[in-house]
């Protein structure tokens, strides 16, 4: 039975890394077939904010909910069963460099599913081709391009057909027309999957392209949250000089 | 105007949070055998890769600690007379002492370090995270195959420089020292008993678990990129050999009290 309420809710988050208080009491919830996209200065704690929602950081302090249940004092077997439902499309891939193409994409299904190698093998096809990716089964990680890489990283994310996609910073240091290629699949995904999503970028045009709602994280805090539109039309200084790049504004350059 | 002084870093704290995560590396590895026969490829893969890659090193290791036993120890003996008892020392060193721990020591550094930059590569591109993310444990999937191939390649590989080192000692014996081919072997085949053989064995394997551990451990707990992970590989190194040390001396007892071994 689906939990009402928000899918993933985060309540009053706090966490400390080294000396550095990163979350300050983050406040979040992202809903059902939703993407949400959440935005903020490099080194801010939003991926910090993604590996909260799938157990990899547990909070010092407040609540990660899945589908209403705190996974953050779970056991690790409950913890893998929730992970099941997510896929995790990482910066720069996170393929295994010592396997194939194929082989990455394959391995959710050979280490969680019983099926016979051809039906692996058609399925791994068959995500491959929907990230415009074809006859790269046998190319080893090393040899691929980074778009690539995060194509190739987005098909193993939906091996599985899973209810969550969290994407890490999907166009960083991509072409502008690789960009909108991953900001067409990150929509796809949406439209023809109907997979709920959270993007972390700090990419404005592509989060204006996917978002069905911003997020504005600063200082540990989320300080805005609304539609694309909502954001363009703010009056709010920090919120406008994060918007439009300007470099005058209550944040210092150098400041994070 | 004089600085406050630095705290020192709580280095006991960090020996001992590190001393902890391998221990429970090593238990939970351990525990994890239940899924030896779906990691049986991965098993065997790495047994191929550390035996055949420790090969070379191995015989260099058996060739020259053989001839140096028997060269020094046969030099002692010669002066008073009695060469042809290095055919009696050079085996049973070979067997207990220098064929394990010369053998693993040098196992710990190409294999140890292997291992530990493997995973701590894997740990700084994030592919671990992305493991653990697949609901796949780094424990079964990564470490439990590395760990049984250090545990059958060191026993082995020590087995081979036992022999290699023996035979080499026994050129030595007959150039240097003038001692007989047939002298040699008759003194080695007197006195030497199974259990002093299969004791070095038990250390190698010993010393293959622990290496493996200590690399495991130092690989998942990498951090800061290739910085960290030459730190890895050389705490690695360092460790694994020093534990070797105290651990020899603590199974040559235990092979004393227990099986029986020199009594």
């Amino acid at each position: 039975m689906v939990a009402p309420g928000p899918l993933i809710d985060l309540v009053d988050v706090h966490k400390t890394l080294g000396t550095k208080h990163i979350l300050q009491g983050m406040t979040l919830q992202v809903n059902r077939g939703e993407t949400l996209v959440i935005i903020g200065r490099s080194g801010i704690g939003k991926t910090v904010t993604l590996k909260h929602m799938v157990g990899l950081l547990r909070p010092d302090r407040g609540k990660v909910l899945i589908e209403g249940r705190d996974i953050s004092s779970y056991a690790q077997e409950d913890l893998d069963r929730v992970r099941m439902k997510f896929g995790f499309v990482w910066q720069n891939g996170a393929l295994l460099n010592s396997m194939s193409v194929g082989a990455n994409v394959a391995l959710p299904l050979r280490e969680h599913e019983n099926l016979p190698d051809d039906e692996i093998r058609r399925i791994v096809r068959e995500k491959l081709a929907i990230v415009d990716l074809h006859d790269v089964e046998d190319m080893m990680p090393g040899i691929l391009s980074g778009g690539m890489k995060k194509r190739v990283s987005l098909a193993r994310a939906i091996v599985r057909s899973p209810e969550f996609i969290l994407y890490d910073e999907p166009t960083a240091g991509l072409d502008p027309i690789m960009s909108n290629a991953i900001n067409e699949l990150i929509v796809n995904m949406k439209t023809t999957l109907g997979v709920t999503s959270v993007v972390v970028t700090h990419d404005m045009p592509s989060a204006f392209r996917i978002a069905d709602r911003i997020a504005m994280l600063r200082k540990g805090r989320i300080i805005k949250i609304g539609t694309p539109a909502e954001f363009l039309e703010t009056d709010d200084p920090v919120i406008k000089q994060f918007v439009y790049g300007e470099e005058e504004g209550p944040d210092e350059a150098t400041e994070v | 105007m004089l600085k406050p002084v630095p705290a020192p870093p709580d280095l006991l704290s960090r020996l001992f949070e590190g001393a902890g995560f391998t221990i429970s590396v090593f238990f939970q590895t351990i525990s994890s055998f239940g899924s030896l026969w779906r990691r049986r490829v991965e098993v065997v893969i790495h047994t191929q890769a550390f035996g055949i890659g420790g090969i070379p090193v191995t015989v260099l290791v058996g060739i020259f600690t053989g001839m140096v036993v028997t060269f020094q120890t046969g030099l002692a003996l010669y002066s008073i007379g009695q060469a042809a008892q290095v055919g009696v020392l050079v085996p049973l060193a070979m067997c207990r002492e220098m064929g394990p721990v010369m053998t693993c020591i040098i196992l710990a550094g190409l294999l140890g370090s292997r291992i530990a930059a493997e995973i701590g590569t894997m740990r700084v591109s994030e592919e671990i995270d992305a493991l653990e993310v697949m609901s796949i444990n780094p424990i079964p999937y990564l470490v439990m195959p590395r760990f049984l191939a250090m545990c059958i390649v060191c026993p082995l590989l020590t087995a081979y420089a036992d022999f290699i080192g023996i035979g080499a000692g026994m050129l030595v014996a007959k150039s240097q020292l003038g001692v007989s081919f047939q002298a040699y072997l008759n003194n080695a085949k007197e006195h030497l008993e199974f259990k002093d053989f299969y004791s070095g064995l038990l250390k190698a394997l010993v010393f293959g678990s622990v290496t493996a551990s200590v690399a495991c451990a130092q690989g998942l707990r990498t951090e800061k990129g290739a910085e960290g992970v030459g730190l890895a590989t050389m705490n690695t190194v360092v460790i694994s050999s020093v534990l070797i040390l105290v651990l020899d001396y603590v199974l040559g007892w235990f092979c004393n009290v227990f099986l029986g071994v020199g009594a």
